[in-house]
């Protein structure tokens, strides 16, 4: 596997942040995780990969994020701006919301100061003003998401992954944080890499869901997301998208 | 008006509260009693040879007879340091001991045997080496404690560093952490409620190998380990008991507050029993 260094691409247009050039992901105990997979996302794209749980996604993930490195194939990185929002929100528990969203700006060596600053941005940004001094413990589970995510927000990120972040939470608390993360998008225009299991949610999301097959995982089929951003939460109750869901869901049966 | 939740729950809560006092201090306060009441019995039947289970205030009253009271508060004293003393050093080296197995699998494969090995040791049987190499005194009274008190820590610390979630530490090698970045800021907080959970039992432990310390080496001021040794050869029995109270009592004492300073670091964020 090859990661491309950073080079000074443009900021602005729709530069290619994240690609995968057939990429395959064989396991030591032989198990193909992952086979043949091309996949593009640039600036300003909400990409979404739904697929059956074990086929590979998060390996997509961990691939990306230099976790794990593929078997063979290529992933080129346009930027060292990376964020990653883990499934469970991966909190210390002995720091504070405030500590713990600092974290990262603190492992970069930022000054205490420029660490205070962005983490309070950010725990703005995501709603949880007020929550500063409270410990994981005493945070309900879409909280503990909310100072993940915010977490994640202070590296500024470029390219975002997110590996089912909010697969633990009830539907209303997912929902919530689906619109908030939508905004942060939309405001942002990182270039989002989104691993779920549910196909209302990857649509909702999305400028682009991908669904996957299991075992080995390669793409099975590409839809685009027709409707506009910032989304009107409304549009869950419309037929388009209820068709899209359909239509998806479908894909995916048949992929199992 | 079929919910009603008024006023109700506030007595209830007060007799709940005792009652849970009642329940906490009431079972062995009960054993307790039963203890002495088997002590006065059995003195009260074994008549001429009553000297064997002495009657529990004439022990309690040692503890103030001016013939034997100074000797066992000193002793008690001197036992403290030399626990207190070994219980540092088993502290210290244990943690250092467990953080150097954790750096790589081969330092693990190489150390983890000798510390299971020091547990291991009958310590009766390598005191007269310990009186060899630091002499009968004070030195060797806490190498003694330290042997015994220092397993404890090496496991629950290492198992401490390695209790560490996955995904912690991906967060971390996403950032590109060096090592010792992930020893502070990671692994060593998250291991901190299984130290303090070591350091209670090394701290009771610390008692133990202090007393055996005092009983084997003699030299120097005498510890409660000492008046052991003295009394049950004169078959001093009430000073006896008084001095093995004394020595249960100092093992609570440092148990509590080990247990108490956990609570405080760690209480916070981690249910510390």
């Amino acid at each position: 596997m090859t990661t491309t260094p950073p080079t000074a691409a443009p900021p602005t247009g729709r530069a290619e942040l994240l690609g995968f050039k057939n990429v395959e992901m064989t396991f030591p105990d032989g198990t193909v995780a992952l086979q043949g997979v091309d996949l593009s996302v640039k600036r300003g794209e909400f990409v979404t990969v739904v697929g059956p749980s074990g086929c590979g996604k998060s390996t997509l993930l961990r691939i990306a994020s230099g976790l794990e490195s593929a078997s063979t194939g290529s992933v080129h990185l346009a930027t060292d701006r990376i964020g990653y929002v883990f499934q469970d929100a991966t909190l210390l528990p002995w720091r504070t919301t405030r500590r713990n969203v600092e974290l990262l700006a603190e492992l970069h060596g930022e000054s205490k100061a420029r660490c205070a600053q962005s983490a309070q941005e950010a725990i703005d940004l995501v709603g949880l003003s007020g929550f500063e001094d409270h410990l994981p413990r005493q945070l309900s589970g879409g909280m503990k998401m909310r100072a993940s995510l915010a977490r994640s927000l202070t590296l500024d990120p470029e390219v975002f992954l997110f590996d089912e972040p909010f697969g633990a939470l009830d539907e209303i608390t997912r929902e919530r944080l689906n619109d908030e993360l939508i905004r942060l998008f939309d405001e942002k225009q990182f270039a989002a890499l989104f691993i779920t299991h549910s196909v209302s949610e990857a649509v909702y999301l999305s400028t682009r869901v991908i669904v996957m097959s299991g075992r080995p995982g390669t793409l099975v089929g590409e839809y685009d997301v027709p409707f506009d951003m910032p989304r009107d939460p409304e549009i869950r109750f419309t037929r388009e998208f209820a068709e899209l869901v359909g239509e998806i869901s479908h894909a995916l049966r048949e992929a199992h | 008006m079929a919910i009603t939740t008024g006023t109700a729950p506030k007595p209830s809560r007060k007799r709940t509260a005792a009652k849970s006092a009642l329940l906490g201090w009431g079972p062995p306060l009960t054993v307790a009693a039963v203890l002495v009441a088997v002590a006065y019995v059995g003195n009260a039947m074994l008549g001429k040879r009553a000297f064997l289970l002495p009657a529990p205030h004439d022990v309690i009253a040692k503890l103030w007879d001016p013939t034997s009271a100074p000797d066992i508060w000193l002793a008690m004293w001197r036992t403290t340091v030399v626990s207190l003393t070994g219980l540092t050093l088993a502290i210290t080296i244990g943690v250092l001991w467990a953080i150097a197995m954790h750096q790589t699998r081969w330092m693990e494969r190489a150390l983890f045997p000798y510390a299971v090995m020091l547990q291991a040791i009958p310590i009766l049987a390598i005191t007269p080496l310990i009186g060899f190499w630091f002499g009968y005194d004070f030195t060797a009274r806490v190498v003694v404690c330290v042997i015994i008190a220092l397993f404890p820590m090496v496991s629950n610390t290492l198992f401490g560093l390695q209790s560490v979630d996955r995904g912690m530490r991906e967060l971390f090698q996403l950032q590109g952490a060096p090592r010792s970045t992930v020893l502070s800021k990671l692994e060593m907080p998250a291991a901190l409620p299984a130290i303090f959970a070591g350091m209670r039992i090394s701290a009771g432990l610390s008692v133990v190998g202090a007393i055996v310390g005092e009983f084997f080496f003699q030299r120097g001021t005498p510890g409660i380990g000492s008046l052991i040794n003295k009394y049950s050869a004169r078959l001093l029995s009430e000073e006896l008991f008084a001095s093995v109270l004394v020595a249960s009592l100092l093992g609570v004492v440092i148990f509590l507050i080990f247990g108490w300073i956990g609570k405080r670091a760690v209480g916070k964020w981690y249910d510390f029993g």
